[in-house]
């Protein structure tokens, strides 16, 4: 019970920082079908920018004027490069912001070092909220959950309650007809952009000091991220958090279910040993490819369902 | 006018300089070294640390008079942390004579190149290269796979294992052991397990977990179950981002847990550990800066001290000087930079290191015996890491004769 609890605390809080990176992510993805490899990237600027920022100002201005710079930043990516690349294609467009990623590390590098940077948690929120069978639960924890509810809320409130969120859905399905009503389609394609790259330089700043600020951070986060959207399918902010939340969950929960498959076939009375073919295989315990499991879903959900798990159209 | 003259001498004095210099670096060309390690990607600060320490080393060397009235010279390759990459760079060594390759990080890079080394050193005799291993620890490389060509410069996994078995205190009776699911992790998970049953029966294994090699974002659940365990140590040889962020997440849940680590005193550990780690976190060490002060040895402090003066990180490779100390000396004895000459010349070759320790190159498998140190983060020591305000103290000396294991290698030697 006590492991139980802990767990799924930790793994929502996990999957609260998943969603906070995929929800730029989806929303760029799925308004613009731009598959941005260097989303991640953008986050760790967040990351670097807060750590900087909050030097000098502080975290809480940090906190905001981090991913308005990530946003600018995007703004500029669109205007400047996707949109002239858009018209060769989605293949350049892919090719372009994976280079773009490219880039990006090795700037990161250049600026900050190859050593990670002591960005650390805000004094104010560097205490333990409560605890619970023992273990502390850091307030910053809760803090980043409320951040990604507040965000979560935000952007659906805005895409669905709000003139301009009308607008770029219809952009969106039906871009000459918004632009023959007087609309500028390729400004809201700008603003939709930079509104994402903003959620993932937030993410950084949340996430920069809850993990580690160092130039690898990109590279180990962006694989996660692109499977919680397409787990979660596309156009759909609603799967990106319901995928967040199981990609959380998972990862969390194989890490303290210590069984395998010899386990499970035991129960149906088959005993495995080292005699039996493919032993090696089946005697890996959960923990051991817990990590890999997204990876497994997110092939077994190409396969069953491509749209995703609350997609509106193919991928 | 004269200013334009005096231009123009100068310059001319500049050429002649600079022509005399090119004269004699051509009389005495350098002994090259090919150095491969990860020098982009996500294990990139690794590399590049290492080769900004060896750098350093080098000069020092160099200044000394390197070796044969020769100097050494670094030439990196990039291995992206792949064994082929690694292999593309012995065969750019190779293509250009150089006498050495040196690699420091992943045990299966190195199990590559040692196979590389081996298969080009049988088919050109005559032009052979020695494999020097800066820290690519599996114990199998100098057991099982033990090679003439190939000299490690770092303790195995076998001894460090033991270093870290022996640090553990008398109250501790119940350790979780937590590695990276790869040849270095269960190599460190199997040695480790081998000396708590010999040195410390009293010890109960709680927890034996592997987790896969840079994948984990999220350690808290490790840490609940740690706890659950009721485990009073961590013992882990995991480095990188998999120890960082394993260690924050555990100091964040603020369990009572020690921390016994292999690689927690390199580049970024204690950025990443911070003070909430005071007294907590040990480390199993080749070196740290707190060493030579702590025995009061000024030469080893103030050669350690101008590396700070150069670079704003920790200098923990200090010890790479053993590595051009040793192979210096070799050179000299043989007189030449022939590998094979080179290579016997090494066998049972014993040194002082440059804090007075006592290092001896075994002839059986090619494996170094030196000194070990086990470090305790805390405040208050004389050289901080990182400028966390936090250093690594000698809590624990290991010398020569301590760490000497049996080997199980069958040495191939040349003929010539």
């Amino acid at each position: 019970m006590e492991v139980f609890v802990v767990s799924l605390l930790n793994g929502l809080v996990y999957g609260m920082l998943l969603f906070m990176l995929a929800s730029g992510l989806t929303l760029i993805f799925s308004m613009m079908g731009v598959l941005n490899f260097a989303h991640a990237s953008v986050y760790m600027l967040g990351a670097y920018f807060a750590y900087t920022i909050s030097l000098y100002l502080g975290f809480w201005p940090a906190l905001i004027l981090a991913p308005i710079l990530c946003g600018l930043l995007g703004a500029a990516i669109e205007m400047y490069g996707l949109r002239q690349v858009h018209r060769h294609g989605h293949i350049p467009e892919l090719l372009f912001t994976f280079g773009l990623a490219l880039i990006i590390e090795k700037v990161v590098q250049m600026t900050w070092g190859m050593v990670a940077v002591p960005y650390r948690i805000p004094d104010g929120l560097d205490f333990s909220l409560f605890t619970i069978y023992g273990t502390q639960f850091p307030a910053y924890r809760a803090f980043m959950l409320l951040i990604s509810a507040l965000m979560f809320a935000a952007i659906w409130l805005g895409l669905t309650r709000t003139r301009i969120g009308l607008i770029i859905q219809a952009s969106l399905t039906h871009p000459d007809m918004v632009g023959a009503l007087g609309h500028n389609v390729p400004r809201v394609f700008t603003i939709v952009f930079a509104a994402g790259t903003a959620l993932a330089g937030l993410a950084g700043v949340i996430g920069g000091n809850y993990r580690v600020t160092e130039p690898g951070m990109a590279f180990s986060m962006g694989p996660i991220v692109f499977v919680v959207v397409v787990f979660g399918g596309l156009g759909s902010l609603t799967g990106c958090f319901i995928a967040s939340i199981i990609m959380g969950l998972i990862q969390t929960f194989a890490v303290v279910l210590d069984y395998s498959l010899a386990d499970l076939l035991e129960l149906v009375g088959i005993v495995v040993t080292k005699a039996t073919p493919g032993a090696e295989f089946l005697t890996v315990s959960l923990p051991r490819i817990g990590a890999l499991l997204p990876f497994i879903l997110l092939v077994l959900i190409l396969v069953l369902r491509p749209r995703g798990l609350m997609g509106t159209r193919d991928t | 006018m004269r200013f334009g003259r005096t231009i123009i001498s100068a310059v001319a004095a500049g050429f002649v300089a600079v022509a005399a210099l090119a004269a004699q670096a051509q009389a005495q060309p350098t002994i090259k070294i090919a150095y491969t390690d990860p020098l982009s990607g996500p294990f990139a600060q690794t590399g590049d640390s290492n080769l900004k320490q060896m750098q350093y080393v080098i000069d020092y060397i160099n200044a000394k008079g390197g070796a044969l009235g020769r100097k050494f010279e670094l030439v990196p390759f990039d291995n992206k942390s792949q064994p082929s990459d690694a292999l593309i760079a012995l065969k750019n060594a190779t293509d250009q004579n150089m006498p050495f390759i040196m690699q420091c990080s992943g045990s299966n890079i190195a199990a590559a190149l040692i196979e590389g080394v081996n298969k080009h050193n049988d088919r050109n005799p005559d032009n052979r290269i020695i494999y020097l291993n800066c820290g690519a620890v599996a114990t199998e490389l100098t057991n099982e796979q033990c090679s003439f060509w190939h000299f490690r410069f770092d303790l195995n996994v076998a001894q460090k294992a033991e270093v870290m078995v022996k640090a553990l205190p008398k109250s501790t009776t119940k350790v979780y052991l937590l590695n990276q699911d790869y040849l270095f992790g269960q190599s460190v998970q199997r040695d480790v397990k081998k000396f708590l049953a010999k040195n410390r029966p009293d010890i109960q294994v709680v927890g034996d977990e592997l987790i896969p090699l840079g994948k984990v974002q999220d350690f808290s659940p490790y840490i609940t179950k740690i706890k659950a365990s009721g485990a009073q140590a961590l013992l882990t040889a995991n480095w990188g981002p998999d120890m960082n962020l394993l260690i924050k997440a555990g100091i964040e849940s603020g369990i009572d847990l020690a921390y016994y680590t292999f690689y927690a005193h390199l580049t970024g550990g204690a950025t990443a550990i911070g003070p909430g780690g005071e007294g907590k976190v040990r480390s199993v060490m080749s070196f740290g800066e707190n060493v030579a002060p702590a025995i009061g040895n000024a030469e080893a402090e103030a050669f350690t001290k101008g590396f700070r003066a150069k670079h704003n990180f920790d200098f923990a490779g200090a010890v790479y000087r053993t590595i051009f100390e040793h192979v210096a000396a070799a050179i000299n004895k043989a007189g030449s930079v022939d590998p094979t000459k080179i290579a016997f010349a090494m066998e049972d070759q014993k040194m002082k290191d440059f804090l007075g320790y006592d290092t001896w190159m075994r002839k059986d498998d090619h494996q170094i015996m030196s000194a070990y140190y086990v470090g305790v983060f805390k405040k208050g020591v004389k050289y901080d890491a990182e400028g966390t305000g936090l250093g690594w103290e000698v809590a624990a000396t290991i010398l020569e004769p301590d760490v000497v294991q049996p080997t199980t290698c069958k040495m191939k030697r040349p003929r010539s």
